[in-house]
């Protein structure tokens, strides 16, 4: 764990710059590290899914399978896709200030 | 008052559940019903083999209600749905069975339909699975006359029964294909959509290790979205492209279809929400599961539904007589890895310890750990005589209970999951 600077904001982050606790994230942070992850603007599709794993995992203690996502998030598997090229679920909840999902056992 | 105790499910974990309950309880005590659509009891691990011809179906299925102590009353039924509410089941003839204390036991529903492409053109010709006996036969067909070409394997998403089955179904088919002497004509393929070989990072490293002796290539973070079972091509949502003569597939697995139809019971996929320790469900307190159809974060497999079984029967008991419940489950599994060439590897962990080298149950052995060897592939084919004999009538197996053995492992540094 290292303790850095995102969008002027002091925050700890994990080896892979997941945020390691979501009580530090804001919505600047969240700008910033989806800029640095090659996404320019967050729109409200974006916005939509990163609240979801969010609430998600703030009340429940895991954050979602991009296969639940796909499911309850309103946001079809195909567009999470074009919307978080390479791994939605990750992707989201880097940017969404919550760990990295531990996937599946 | 007697007791009504309804075990949804005859397969491993509700056998199991129902043969445990009905030693613990006298018959004035209480009444245990098990519900299950067919009877037809398959041991699962023997799926692995039919491609190759090492298992036919009838050896490896055998009939539920056999297979339960007598007392328990075996109903063949589809479950409509569960009222939570009202602490009853209803069954697709009509039959409500009320209950105390409810075991959903239903494991999981493989779902090919949730894949664009996958069930349709080209199922079972040149796209198949192995995980339905269907299936497995209809893939043993196939893999006789293959002779040259690219064959995948590939599991589309977690959860899957049996995380290693893929693994070794290609581990296998290296061994068979060389076996027939048409190796060199054949590219093997192992696509999965984790960024390694396996889940925990130890294993995941023997495991990517042998791949790779096997001339087996390994795609990672490959989510499959299509499959075009005609042309012949697997695309990934980010848009990559695998082309196949033959694909091997595990397709997305879901809970039971009754627990959609049962609001309350599960979550988006179909699965149960569970206490990982005392299998007591969230949904109401006489609501208890176990096995595959469970959320808990451990793998789907039979050894898991074993150890899980001991503690749950326990807790059934503890619960109706008004008792704590103990928080005795640690996440204990065991897997032999078949590797081919009569060899197989063991691996032994639980929620808080990845699977490491060293020997099982203890140090003096006699099964190495994460290494492949002739006793281990022994161990695995001995082991249906004791899922017949041993495990489903619910007798303990000396020295191997649900608390997982760190006697015999070495300790590997550095490594967090």
């Amino acid at each position: 764990m290292t303790a850095t600077l995102i969008a002027d904001a002091p925050v700890d982050v994990d080896a892979e710059g997941f945020l390691t606790d979501p009580e530090q994230w804001n919505e600047r942070i969240a700008e910033a590290i989806a800029r640095e992850s090659g996404i320019p603007e967050l729109t409200d599709r974006h916005w939509l899914v990163v609240r979801f794993m969010r609430d998600r995992y703030l009340s429940t203690g895991t954050a979602p399978s991009i296969r639940s996502l796909g499911k309850e998030s309103g946001v079809p598997i195909k567009e999470l896709y074009e919307l978080f090229p390479k791994g939605p679920a990750k992707l989201a909840a880097k940017i969404g200030g919550i760990p990295k999902p531990r996937g599946c056992i | 008052m007697r007791k009504q105790i309804v075990i949804l499910g005859g397969g491993t974990g509700g056998t199991m559940t129902a043969n445990r309950l009905r030693r613990r309880f006298d018959r004035d005590d209480a009444e245990i019903h098990v519900v299950d659509r067919d009877n037809r009891h398959v041991y699962q691990p023997g799926l692995l083999f039919v491609p190759f011809g090492l298992a036919q179906i009838d050896e490896i299925v055998r009939p539920r209600r056999r297979q339960l102590r007598g007392g328990v009353v075996f109903h063949e039924n589809e479950v409509e749905s569960v009222w939570i509410e009202r602490d009853e089941v209803l069954l697709d003839d009509g039959t409500v069975l009320p209950y105390d204390v409810l075991v959903v036991a239903t494991g999981v529903r493989l779902q090919p339909e949730e894949t664009e492409g996958m069930g349709g053109p080209g199922w079972n010709e040149r796209v198949f699975t192995f995980y339905s006996p269907e299936g497995a036969e209809q893939l043993h067909r196939a893999l006789e006359s293959f002779d040259r070409g690219r064959l995948i394997v590939n599991l589309v998403d977690m959860p899957i029964k049996c995380p290693v089955a893929p693994l070794e179904f290609a581990f296998l088919a290296d061994w068979y294909l060389r076996e027939s002497g048409v190796r060199k004509n054949v590219e093997l393929v192992y696509s999965t959509p984790l960024d390694g070989a396996f889940t925990k990072p130890v294993a995941s490293e023997h495991l990517a290790g042998l791949l790779s002796e096997k001339d087996i290539e390994l795609v990672t973070e490959f989510n499959a979205g299509e499959v075009d079972g005609v042309g012949g091509t697997l695309t990934s949502y980010d848009g990559r492209t695998l082309d196949f003569d033959l694909l091997v597939t595990v397709p997305l697995h879901g809970g039971a279809a009754y627990v959609e139809r049962s609001p309350g019971l599960g979550d988006a996929l179909g699965f149960v929400p569970t206490d990982k320790q005392t299998l007591q469900t969230p949904v109401a307190p006489n609501v208890f599961a176990l096995g595959d159809a469970t959320d808990v974060p451990t793998s789907k497999a039979g050894s898991v539904t074993h150890f899980e079984a001991e503690v749950l029967a326990e807790n059934v008991v503890r619960f109706l007589e008004g008792k704590e419940l103990d928080a005795g489950y640690d996440g204990h599994a065991n897997c032999f890895i078949e590797t081919g060439f009569s060899k197989a590897l063991l691996i032994d962990f639980n929620y808080d310890t990845e699977p490491l080298p060293g020997r099982f149950p203890t140090q003096a052995g006699p099964l190495p750990l994460l290494r492949e060897s002739r006793l281990n592939h022994l161990g695995k084919l001995m082991f249906q005589w004791f899922y017949w004999h041993a495990l489903l009538p619910g007798r303990e197996i000396p020295g191997i209970g649900p608390a997982m053995p760190t006697a015999g492992k070495r300790h590997v540094a550095t490594h967090t999951t």
